[in-house]
């Protein structure tokens, strides 16, 4: 579902003297679906970079990422998007919403930009935040103001709220209690089932055994001149 | 409501394509020399400072302003059509009933002395609508989209507040069911408050409807939310161009890089 081969990627810092920063090497590895993949590494060795190489905001040097049948290092932005759309799901750290609107549309979304009737996608947002422990009262609220953990669950919800065949989770465990932590782990075993190709950073372990078929590591895509 | 049309016949034909556009004002660079293709349900954003010929730019596909060189081909209901060179008359019928363009300021874009209903009515009446009931009708059905209630409908711009007037503009650009949307900074000189409602309900518009807009500002959280993608200009001319938020996580030009280090962190 996730083949990425021959993948380079360096910075260049334009008001800092034009340094070019070589980042990634030869990066190459595949998931099939149903398969998870965990990226493993030192902070800094380019697990992040590599994930948003494969959702298509980091652009690739060299290389090629298919997704399906689209190659994200060389498509073209349209493409990208409809990717995004009913493909490629991303679970980020960071959740980025228009503000002032209530977290049950916030989690509809991606749904809505489906095409998905209006009732439908809410009641299956409402049925995944519910599942997540977020309360009810809380849904017709923005989660801009919610807690770490509960724009955590937003985002989650958001990732899950449709059957994206290919998934990126980036510390999906992060800042979770122990019962929302598993109800999470639950999440990501159910997408594996129904056949979803997932690539994750997890730097709870417990949660890498558990869900990972195998481990790759970044750091042997790191360019050996770095200094 | 919404069906899934809009998506599944994402056409391989642009709606707009600008090939080579270049406008001066007599030695000085307005914009030049710029290409690009828009589809049916995209939303294009356009970032760069005062003076980097965005709203030139804009003026110049809107059909406010004659490029001096290049076409603006438009995939009209009788096929792809160059509008810089086609007769006023059928540029203005354009601009009645397939284009809308929000103005900055929304007294550019109302009529000041009509009611909130009138102004949304006269859009109608101008592409044939004649029946006052069925008229009135869709003018309330308008200013409710745009949460303005329907009480308002008597009363004239000139007692609403900025945000309802933008509002009232979007309902009036809106209402006869455009296919591309022209807007220039639409979200500018409105509390921020305000403008967070706007964009949630412009992109809830731009869902509902699969409408395609070109949108001119030099707010990068606003294009975050609303465009799918960016171009950024500078000096006239568009230094770097791509998916929204490839553009401003991993900017490639100079000046990009130093547009994005420059927002101010809330």
């Amino acid at each position: 579902m996730i083949t990425i081969s021959n993948l380079s990627k360096s910075f260049t810092l334009h008001n800092q003297g034009a340094a070019v920063i070589p980042v990634m090497e030869n990066a190459a590895l595949s998931v099939a679906p149903g398969e998870c993949l965990g990226l493993v590494g030192a902070s800094g060795s380019g697990k992040s970079t590599l994930m948003r190489m494969i959702w298509g905001n980091y652009l690739a040097a060299s290389g090629s990422i298919m997704v399906g049948d689209v190659d994200v290092a060389k498509a073209a932005p349209r493409e990208i998007i409809a990717l995004r759309r009913g493909t490629l799901g991303y679970v980020s750290q960071f959740l980025r919403v228009v503000p002032r609107v209530p977290t049950v549309d916030v989690v509809a979304d991606p749904l809505l930009t489906l095409g998905v009737p209006v009732e439908e996608a809410r009641a299956r947002a409402s049925a995944l935040l519910a599942k997540l422990n977020i309360p009810e009262r809380l849904w017709a609220l923005s989660p801009t103001t919610f807690s770490g953990g509960e724009q955590q669950r937003v985002n989650i919800a958001r990732g899950f709220v449709h059957p994206y065949p290919a998934l990126l989770l980036d510390e999906p465990t992060a800042s979770l209690d122990a019962v929302n932590r598993e109800v999470v782990l639950s999440l990501i075993e159910g997408a594996k089932a129904r056949g979803a190709a997932i690539i994750g950073i997890f730097h709870d372990e417990a949660a890498r055994e558990r869900l990972c078929d195998r481990l790759v590591d970044v750091t042997g895509f790191t360019p050996r001149v770095a200094a | 409501m919404k069906d899934l049309d809009i998506w599944t016949s994402m056409k391989t034909q642009p709606l707009l394509s600008v090939q080579g556009l270049s406008k001066f004002y007599g030695a000085r660079i307005g914009c030049d020399a710029v290409s690009f293709d828009l589809y049916p349900g995209e939303v294009l954003g356009i970032v760069g400072e005062s003076g980097s010929g965005k709203s030139t730019l804009l003026s110049c596909l809107a059909g406010h302003l004659a490029p001096d060189t290049g076409k603006v081909i438009f995939d009209t209901v009788d096929g792809p059509r160059d509008t810089v060179v086609m007769g006023e008359a059928e540029r203005r019928r354009l601009a009645r009933t397939d284009w809308a363009y929000v103005h900055q300021n929304p007294r550019d874009g109302l009529r000041m002395g009509v009611s909130a209903g009138g102004n949304v009515g006269e859009r109608l009446m101008a592409v044939g609508a004649r029946h006052y009931g069925d008229i009135r009708a869709q003018a309330v059905d308008w200013l409710g989209r745009v949460e303005i209630a329907a009480d308002r409908i008597d009363d004239r711009p000139s007692a609403f507040s900025g945000g309802m007037q933008q509002r009232l503009q979007i309902a009036r650009n809106l209402v006869t069911g455009p296919r591309l949307v022209f807007m220039d900074e639409p979200t500018g000189g409105l509390d921020v408050s305000v403008q967070a409602r706007l964009l949630d309900l412009l992109r809830g518009l731009v869902r509902e409807m699969g409408l395609s807009a070109i949108i001119v500002t030099h707010d990068l959280a606003v294009v975050r939310l609303l465009a799918d993608r960016l171009m950024v200009m500078k000096g006239g001319y568009v230094v770097e161009q791509g998916l929204t938020d490839q553009v401003l996580d991993d900017p490639q030009h100079e000046y990009t890089q130093l547009l994005v280090s420059s927002v101010l962190q809330v």
